[in-house]
């Protein structure tokens, strides 16, 4: 038996081992096949009901593939190592944000 | 076929055929539609059984009154337009209904459901009476709120996209402290569940009463929340004898600045249930449902009210929740059926499609969505089919599932919480749940100890009930 430790968490698949590159490629995929407009948010210190982050340049509308929505988590990574990143989903259709999980947290080695 | 004669006033027993029975009416598109499921008693034919439904519900008295003189019947009759066997079964017939709008009153399932499923349930000449759908004018669909957020608000309320959501009800259902109850609450929380329920049957009593109950959780809440940096929330039943104390309930649950409180639809009734959703809307606050007494009204498949009608009138009345079953847990309904009025419940317009039980294509004219709610006798084994049948605009809510795992409750909500991202993460990356489902959870077993020791405990369990519920 065990007590569960106290950790942060950051929403959706935040439960999961840190995925690495092609595990989050994977996700944006899936993200751009269903049609969504994928961007990149950042923030020093989240608390739960802060529902804005800061965005990343723009939504990334002329996104091609994941790679491309990679390179700007990297980019923003560089530019504010000490901010979590999260990548975002927009569904223009139904006006709405549809998806949102964590692949930076600063102190982390990986992504 | 006009109704009034030039003769004058006669006396005598109606004959409703002659009046309701109208064949050849073509339905306007301001017309509320309904498809009554009829099995008449033994001699009286269909047609007639059949006008007689349509008269009862809208118009209709037994015996001719002076004063029809002095109406205009064919603004107002409902009318029998079409009747047909259902197959396979003997004496029994869909009848198909047309009500003119006027017959109603706007923003009031009330007044719809007592001419609807009013004194006809009674009618002599039927041995039995379901009703099966009703088609919701749009005229009459945008003079209802709906749900109080819909479920995108809900989303962005709450900061949770692209994953169904995770909740349990606390046990023992009856009997715990506010003290004790508040603490298994921030245990779940605490564990990586959204949300914790108060059982449907926890209102106010001597063991806890209501305020003490909303304060300890609501505590439970915030330290859950800072501690795990996601929002949080408890379904805070403010259910209640009256409809002032249950509106005292929901001001304290506002004031305490909880996001979602709960009511139970069918025992508390429309007119309660309406003026709570509204109230609701008007405070910022979520509305879970719950479904007690749904299965004394929708259960026989001949006599009754069809869940997808308590569901859609539901929509109309407000709620953001509502209990829609499991499909693979230990209730029954069949999967098709279910997601038939699944779809009733969340999309903005829904297809005619017989074989799902859907008999009128339905337009809500952008009305909220209401998220269904999958709860009972489901586990960490059950996560594969459910995120594949319900997919991601849902509330999954595993109460034993979580309660009863052997390390506790923090534990068992980290291992439903695990299994239902390793799910996500499968179904993203373009692997199939309904094949691969069991070797998906098997692999986050290796990493997670809580998912293996829940997986140790409820083995790859099967449920296999027959269906009830199909056409």
């Amino acid at each position: 038996m065990k007590t569960l430790p106290k950790e942060r968490r950051y929403e959706t698949l935040s439960y999961l081992p840190p995925l690495n590159d092609q595990q989050i490629a994977k996700q944006i995929d899936y993200m751009l096949d269903q049609g969504y407009i994928p961007g990149v948010e950042f923030e020093k210190d989240p608390t739960p009901e802060l529902h804005h982050w800061t965005l990343w340049k723009l939504p990334l509308f002329d996104a091609r593939g994941a790679q491309d929505v990679l390179n700007e988590v990297r980019e923003c990574r560089s530019e504010y190592s000490d901010c979590y990143i999260r990548v975002v989903g927009f569904d223009n259709l139904r006006q709405c944000q549809t998806v949102s999980f964590i692949v930076y947290k600063p102190g982390s080695s990986r992504y | 076929m006009a109704t009034k004669t030039s003769a004058g006033f006669k006396a005598g027993v109606q004959d409703y055929r002659l009046t309701y029975y109208t064949p050849d009416y073509t339905p306007k598109d301001t017309d509320l539609l309904a498809c009554f499921r009829m099995t008449p008693q033994p001699g009286v034919p269909a047609e007639e059984c059949a006008a007689a439904v349509a008269a009862e519900s809208s118009t209709g008295t037994w015996t001719t009154v002076w004063t029809d003189g002095l109406t205009d019947l064919d603004r107002y009759k409902g009318r029998c337009y079409e009747v047909e066997p259902v197959p396979g079964e003997d004496n029994q017939y869909f009848c198909f209904v047309a009500y003119p709008l006027d017959l109603f009153e706007e923003g009031s399932v009330t007044n719809v459901l007592t001419s609807l499923v009013g004194n006809v349930f009674g009618f002599k000449a039927l041995r039995a009476l379901r009703l099966e759908d009703i088609r919701f004018p749009v005229a009459l669909i945008k003079t209802f709120q709906g749900p109080p957020h819909g479920i995108t608000v809900e989303r962005d309320k709450l900061n949770k996209y692209g994953r169904p959501l995770l909740g349990c009800t606390i046990k023992p259902k009856l009997g715990l402290s506010a003290k004790n109850y508040g603490r298994a609450v921030y245990e779940c929380l605490r564990g990586g569940l959204d949300f914790t329920k108060d059982d449907e049957n926890i209102n106010s009593q001597p063991f806890m009463r209501w305020r003490d109950r909303f304060l300890f959780v609501q505590e439970a809440i915030e330290k859950a929340q800072a501690e795990t940096n996601e929002i949080k929330g408890h379904y805070l039943n403010v259910t209640a004898g009256t409809c002032e104390e249950m509106l005292k309930r929901a001001e304290f649950a506002k004031e305490i600045n909880t996001p979602i409180i709960m009511h139970d639809f069918l025992t508390g009734g429309f007119t309660a249930n309406t003026t709570l959703a509204k109230y609701c809307r008007d405070n910022g606050l979520l509305l879970h449902i719950h479904r007690a007494m749904h299965a004394v009204i929708d259960r026989q498949r001949n006599h009754g009210i069809h869940f997808r009608v308590l569901a859609k009138c539901l929509r109309l009345s407000g709620g953001d929740h509502l209990h829609s079953g499991t499909v693979v847990g230990k209730l029954e309904g069949e999967r098709g059926i279910t997601m038939g009025f699944v779809d009733l419940m969340r999309e903005d317009y829904v297809e005619e499609d017989r074989s799902r039980g859907i008999f009128f294509t339905q337009d809500y004219a952008s009305m909220g969505g209401t998220m269904p709610v999958a709860s009972g006798g489901i586990h960490v084994w059950h996560m594969p089919a459910l995120v594949e049948i319900f997919g991601d605009d849902s509330c999954l809510q595993f109460g034993g599932g979580t309660l009863g795992h052997p390390w506790g409750n923090a534990p068992g909500a980290t291992a439903n919480r695990v299994a239902l991202e390793a799910c996500i993460q499968a179904r993203n990356e373009g692997r199939s749940l309904a094949r691969e489902g069991n070797d998906v959870i098997r692999e986050a077993c290796r990493w997670s100890p809580e998912l293996a020791a829940a997986c140790e405990l409820w083995k790859e369990i099967k449920f296999e009930f027959e269906a009830m519920d199909t056409l």
